[in-house]
């Protein structure tokens, strides 16, 4: 965000400009450093779509094929770049179809900005044709909303959206503009948003926190972090390693922190909640001191929160307030960017090793591989296991790929099994459990990451919720590898179903249409297997395209996932069966 | 936990919308908003709220966590009664031919502080600012007589210890 783009420059030199608030809008993207667009036209959009056609040459638009496909790539897109991602829609239903993508990057704190096309103002409140209150709609699920009606206020109220965005915790924002202060000319000058007085992004550390805290790591005896997607939108993955390696502490995360510290790190102890890893889940109510960095203690980490961690203090690093005592009340809080704070730490923490405390998790490890990891990633039963599946794309990338996961059982597998050595690798719907994310969040990811391939992991009810933005891929030659675990059921609805509901499978079993000739229907190579003789092959024959590749993996049917903490049970009664 | 009366007081920028965003974090929460008031306060151009809520320290915590985290709130705060200076203000419209029938009806604006504030040969206005239980206690007193019409405001309130909003701003302003 450091870096101006000539662009930028350039604007800040010229004085004013007379134009229309639709090319403003286009100069205020460019002047944000903003390359690539997702969006819909549509009627009150229009003149920025006119604009844009103009533009071609500095700003990409994509269109997807609907307006939540646009939100979850914007998304996708920011959550492999830490740049805010941009999505454009009409009024009425372009503007309610964003929804979905808003919710879901306010609750995985996504920087995104969202303009909205609008009616005229002068038929605001009329129930004009396509007119939705979309300022109300989308109070809830942004972290900031405006509606502009005159094109004076353009430059403005997009600096500060961008700002907003982006800075302190990211999130969506959403900005509404009337067709009439697209079309009105004004005098154009652009200033970037510095701050804002009522919004303090970056919490000042405290050093007597910070004190407090060393003091607590230093005399712990069985210390254990648990670190989220903070470390990642603060950059701190390089503190996050020197803490762990200084201290000598079990490090595990939450799936938003995910991919922040190399899997394979020896101090790397897995995911923590609902299907986590079986060590830092029992030994979450073992430690002596709980470190959390950049996490929010949701429920799913937490399970049962009368029982969670009480024989701990509680150490919480985030840098929104609000976060802190929410759920699990800290004993000591460290407000601040987490590479801040990190780099205060550092030093006043004593080198550690907490042999004994690691050789626990390594125990637990065993327990867990002999019971549960064993039998998903080299299984003797006939059917293939989604964990295999994973466990093949992880040696056929070589660990380096960029792994996109939709909701349910394979979400949970990829993210127990994906191996990461790079951070901002892992691109999920944590916090919301969007169904339907990982398509067009693929398509955001690699167009934002054309160095890197990008592994979509679907299940065959997530697909079909945004399926249409094959298209998308088509159109735009995105090579996104597209692989589906299908079970025809959505499984992980079925699994609660058997182990909470008596088997009674209400609506959880698909029938499914042929996807192989659905992907061959946009052009897009494809290929279904179902033995695992021919697993290895085909992933690498994937892995090796230059070109989009759909994979289909015919997987158990009922197969279920553990570990669990069942919902409300406290996280040391974790079942591995 | 035990739930109590809370008065938050929230110091914001004056944005459309804004009313909007706070009210939503109690719907969020199912939390009744018991009495909701909106004007100017002591700094130029900040807005001030007060909301009265019915409810847990601990909600009453995340509650104003959330507001104050909203981009145009500045500062929210929330107090115990015992902490605040508290009034509301209630208007009664009677019938003014009481004033002269009934001789109670004296007494009773007496006895209460109230104003009068306008008489017409159909109506005279009451107006009586104080304490949830004072304008109660009138509404009861005059209630047998008839009230032909009656409204009573939100809580205002100050906080009898500081509230640092002009510090803050001063720090932004540097």
């Amino acid at each position: 965000m450091e870096t101006l783009k000539k662009e930028k420059v350039e604007l800040e030199n010229q004085k004013s400009l007379r134009i229309s608030g639709a090319e403003a809008i286009i100069h205020c993207l460019l002047a944000e450093g903003v390359d690539l667009i997702y969006g819909y036209p549509g009627g009150a959009i229009m003149p920025f779509y006119d604009e844009l056609y103009k533009f071609q040459d500095k700003l990409t638009h994509v269109l997807t094929r609907h307006e939540q496909g646009a939100t979850h790539a914007a998304q996708g897109y920011a959550r492999v770049t830490g740049k805010v991602g941009v999505a454009v829609a009409t009024s009425g239903p372009g503007a309610t179809n964003l929804v979905t993508g808003l919710a879901d990057a306010q609750i995985d704190s996504t920087p995104m900005v969202c303009i909205t096309g609008q009616v005229p103002r002068e038929l605001l409140g009329s129930d004009a044709f396509q007119e939705t209150d979309i300022i109300g709609i989308s109070t809830p699920v942004t972290k900031w909303n405006c509606q502009v009606t005159n094109a004076s206020e353009i430059p403005e109220v997009l600096a500060k959206a961008f700002y907003i965005a982006r800075s302190g915790r990211p999130g969506p924002v959403l900005v509404d503009i009337t067709k009439n202060a697209q079309f009105e000319e004004f005098d154009f000058s652009y200033s970037y948003c510095k701050g804002v007085r009522s919004f303090t992004p970056y919490p000042k550390p405290d050093p007597k926190s910070i004190e407090i805290a060393a003091d607590l790591i230093n005399s712990a005896k069985k210390p254990l972090i648990v670190f989220g997607q903070g470390v990642i939108l603060g950059e701190a993955e390089e503190q996050l390693k020197a803490l762990v390696e200084k201290a000598g502490i079990p490090a595990a995360w939450t799936i938003l922190g995910l991919s922040a510290m190399d899997t394979k790190h020896p101090l790397n102890v897995g995911m923590v909640g609902m299907h986590g890893n079986y060590a830092p889940n029992v030994l979450t109510n073992e430690c002596d001191v709980l470190i959390a960095i950049g996490m929010r203690f949701d429920d799913r980490v937490t399970g049962s929160l009368a029982t969670y961690a009480k024989q701990a203090k509680v150490i919480h690093f985030d840098i929104d307030p609000a976060e802190i005592s929410k759920n699990v009340k800290a004993d000591v809080a460290v407000l601040g960017n987490a590479k801040d704070t990190l780099e205060l730490i550092l030093p006043l923490v004593k080198p550690n090793k907490h042999e004994a405390w690691h050789n626990e998790f390594k125990k637990k490890y065993e327990v867990e591989f002999e019971q549960v990891i064993k039998n998903d990633v080299y299984p003797t039963k006939e059917k293939l296991t989604m964990a295999e599946v994973m466990e093949e794309i992880n040696i056929a990338s070589g660990h380096k790929a960029i792994i996109v996961s939709d909701v349910g059982q394979h979400q949970m597998i990829a993210c127990r099994y994906a191996k990461f050595k790079q951070t901002k690798s892992n691109v999920t719907s944590g916090g919301l459990g969007t169904m339907g994310f990982a398509l067009p969040a693929a398509i955001g990811a690699k167009m934002g990451a054309m160095d890197r391939e990008v592994v979509a992991i679907i299940g065959d009810g997530g697909y079909q919720m945004t399926i249409q933005e094959l298209g998308t891929i088509f159109q735009n030659k995105t090579p996104v590898k597209i692989v589906v675990l299908n079970n025809e059921h959505l499984g992980m609805v079925r699994q609660w179903q058997e182990l909470f509901f008596e088997s009674r499978y209400a609506s959880t079993v698909m029938v499914n249409p042929d996807f192989v000739k659905i992907a061959e229907g946009y052009s897009i190579q494809a290929k279904r297997i179902s033995e695992r003789k021919d697993l290895k092959a085909t992933i690498q024959e994937m892995m090796a395209s230059k070109d989009a590749y759909f994979l289909e993996v015919c997987v158990e049917k009922e197969d279920n996932v553990f570990p669990m903490v069942p919902s409300g049970a406290s996280v040391s009664d974790i079942r591995l069966k | 936990m035990e739930k109590k009366w809370f008065t938050i007081s929230v110091y914001s920028e004056n944005s459309v919308g804004l009313l909007n965003r706070i009210s939503g974090i109690f719907l969020k929460r199912h939390i009744n908003i018991e009495s909701l008031n909106v004007s100017k306060s002591e700094i130029d151009n900040v807005s001030k709220f007060t909301i009265v809520v019915y409810t847990t320290e601990d909600w009453v915590r995340n509650i104003v966590g959330q507001v104050e985290k909203q981009i145009e709130v500045i500062k929210a705060f929330y107090h115990t009664d015992e902490e605040i200076i508290y009034q509301e203000s209630a208007v009664f419209k009677i019938d003014s031919s009481l004033l002269f029938d009934e001789r109670n009806i004296q007494n009773i604006i007496k006895d209460s502080h109230s104003q009068i504030v306008t008489v017409s040969r159909d109506f005279f206005v009451l107006a009586k600012s104080g304490r949830r239980n004072e304008i109660d206690e009138m509404y009861q007193q005059l209630k047998p007589y008839g009230i032909m019409q009656f409204v009573r405001s939100g809580r205002i309130a100050v906080s009898k210890s500081e509230m640092q909003i002009s510090a803050i701003l001063k720090e932004f302003n540097q």
